[in-house]
């Protein structure tokens, strides 16, 4: 090995190594390469993923937790391992505390349904932030519609980032929940997590975190966060659409009144009266998206088998460039500027709406988010109606940020 | 830029986005409604001034994408002094240009037909062809007396809520 060789870090984490095991980013759009920034809305799914699906059903289908037959038992094999995942992934203490649902919308009204719900009475406040995506918001004004409960807004400072001290204030003896994004959708912002719940645990609040975005780019430890509830979703961790999870402390899922009623989730049912399964079953009614929870654990199995810190490495070094780059033309205008953020990027253009942005550079091949990105209140917040977002993810290179920019340039020649 | 784009973003229709004749409000106004596009947010309001049986005056506000904005702006020309049968048969005209891209037959002056023809690039890109028409679905609400209208609902269905 020469002396040169020798002192060059090693590879741990080579993005185009991982592109390669997406098979839809070598595809052309409009006869141009895809470049795909449309992450946060969905990620692509690797090979890994996609032979486990081809298994789950080419192989080795059937219903769980019912069949006394080969397939049925390898199939609840599978599901069953996937939770596993799922517990390993998050560093849950138990694979009974993760409840698989259709996704983190599903799993956060379940939390909804079956915790706060019946806990809840007129004036009983819930503490969200202004970041929030319509699924960690309208679960609670249904319980503010139905019950009386008051919704209280923790602010963010103009960078994206939470007022951490506006949010304690929040925090009083008629807060019954704080629910909170672990990673802002639409700004990238991520938010003190650890510190917000060790705030709202030290008055005697428990704490939701959407991990839609969290569990994607943040590695969650939910024993070290602390934290009672985490929602996931599988489609935008790699994974297939339709599954996603719930983790729980125990104690709360012991608590917990059933969320749909149905097969799968009973003891005992008779004409007279039903009686309910033990966690997680209880809240996992009907037959389950089976594969793709297989899927959802195949996903995470391949998250793990990364060098994760390289991994992130790479991410924030995507997240930095965009914004170099974007420093560069003065009517691009990012939102969400904390140093404290993911590998997203939101931004409005002078003279050109986020729509036509869009439009116009999906014809360059450059596939990008526009709109509100379901975070409503928190476009108001910066009065604007819409925003363009670039979402990265872990295949994404430098090479796709300046093909962005490339469109972005020739978007702004039309428009301007 | 491909033929599609180039349909879609020509030279009249930018400057209709850029400075949209008709821009604000209209006070006093006999009829007036707003509309939202749930899918993205954009908000537009119409207020037209109806005299007997012609639009004597219309203006639009809100703000959006260059097609919504410019497809309002070309509708207030179209429309300002035209009687009401003239100002339905434009609407009927124009929503059926956007979703297929084809003029119907008969009724139209050539003038009209050149205007609405404007917006034939739009029916290539479904997911834009809502931008396009609230404006157009807006008015048509005022002009049914419903002050809310969203893209979202059915032609019809404003008469079966009133």
């Amino acid at each position: 090995m020469s002396a040169d060789a020798a002192l060059k870090t090693p590879v741990a984490f080579d993005p185009l190594k991982v592109r390669a095991e997406f098979p839809i980013l070598a595809r052309e759009v409009y006869g141009k390469p895809l470049v795909y920034l449309d992450n946060a809305a969905s990620a692509q799914k690797p090979e890994a993923v996609l032979e486990a699906v081809r298994r789950g059903y080419a192989e080795e289908y059937a219903n769980v937790h019912r069949g006394l037959h080969f397939l049925s038992n390898r199939s609840t094999e599978r599901y069953e391992a996937a939770r596993a995942s799922i517990a390993t992934f998050l560093n849950a203490e138990r694979a009974e505390e993760i409840i698989f649902t259709s996704g983190s919308t599903d799993a956060l009204n379940l939390v909804a349904s079956s915790w706060a719900e019946p806990r809840i009475k007129a004036g009983d406040e819930i503490v969200l932030t202004i970041l929030e995506h319509h699924s960690n918001i309208v679960p609670w004004h249904y319980l503010r519609e139905r019950h009386g409960a008051v919704l209280k807004w923790a602010p963010i400072h103009d960078d994206g980032s939470l007022d951490v001290e506006a949010f304690e204030k929040l925090l009083t003896d008629r807060s019954k929940l704080v629910a909170i994004t672990h990673m802002s959708n639409a700004l990238g912002t991520i938010l003190p997590a650890k510190d917000l719940i060790a705030m709202a645990h030290a008055r005697g609040i428990p704490v939701l975190l959407d991990g839609s975005q969290g569990a994607v780019h943040l590695r969650p430890d939910v024993r070290d966060l602390d934290v009672d509830f985490y929602a996931i979703t599988g489609h935008k961790l790699y994974g297939p659409s339709g599954v996603g999870a719930l983790y729980a402390k125990r104690e709360h899922l012991d608590a917990m009144r059933p969320y749909r009623g149905g097969g799968e989730m009973i003891r005992e049912v008779t004409t007279e009266t039903v009686t309910y399964a033990d966690p997680p079953h209880r809240f996992e009614a009907g037959t389950p998206p089976i594969v793709q929870a297989i899927g959802l654990g195949a996903a995470l199995d391949w998250m793990m088998a990364l060098d994760w810190p390289a991994a992130q490495a790479h991410e924030a070094d995507l997240i930095a460039y965009a914004h170099d780059r974007f420093r560069e033309f003065n009517w691009l205008h990012p939102l969400g500027t904390t140093a404290e953020k993911g590998a997203i990027l939101s931004f409005t253009m002078d003279g050109a709406h986020p729509h036509d942005v869009s439009t116009f550079i999906d014809r360059q091949g450059v596939a990008v988010r526009a709109g509100h990105h379901c975070a409503q209140p928190l476009m108001d917040r910066y009065d604007v109606p819409a925003t363009t977002r670039a979402s990265f993810a872990l295949y994404n290179t430098r090479d796709d940020v300046d093909r962005l920019m490339d469109a972005l340039l020739k978007c702004r020649e039309l428009f301007a | 830029m491909d033929d599609a784009l180039r349909d879609l973003y020509q030279q009249t229709i930018l400057e209709h986005g850029r400075n949209p004749h008709n821009f604000g409000r209209l006070d006093p106004h006999s009829h007036a409604a707003k509309g939202s596009n749930p899918m993205c947010g954009d908000r537009v309001e119409v207020t037209l001034m109806v005299e007997g049986d012609r639009v004597a005056d219309i203006r639009f506000e809100g703000r959006g994408c260059a097609i919504s904005q410019a497809s309002a702006s070309i509708m207030t020309d179209l429309v300002k002094g035209r009687p009401l049968a003239e100002v339905r048969a434009l609407l009927d005209a124009f929503t059926a240009m956007a979703t297929t891209g084809e003029m119907p037959g008969g009724g139209l002056a050539e003038d009209d037909r050149e205007a609405i023809r404007l917006m034939s690039g739009i029916h290539a890109f479904p997911m834009r062809v809502k931008c396009a028409t609230l404006g157009w679905r807006t008015m048509e609400a005022a002009l049914d007396n419903q002050p809310q209208t969203t893209t979202e609902a059915q032609p019809g269905e404003q008469e079966a809520a009133r």
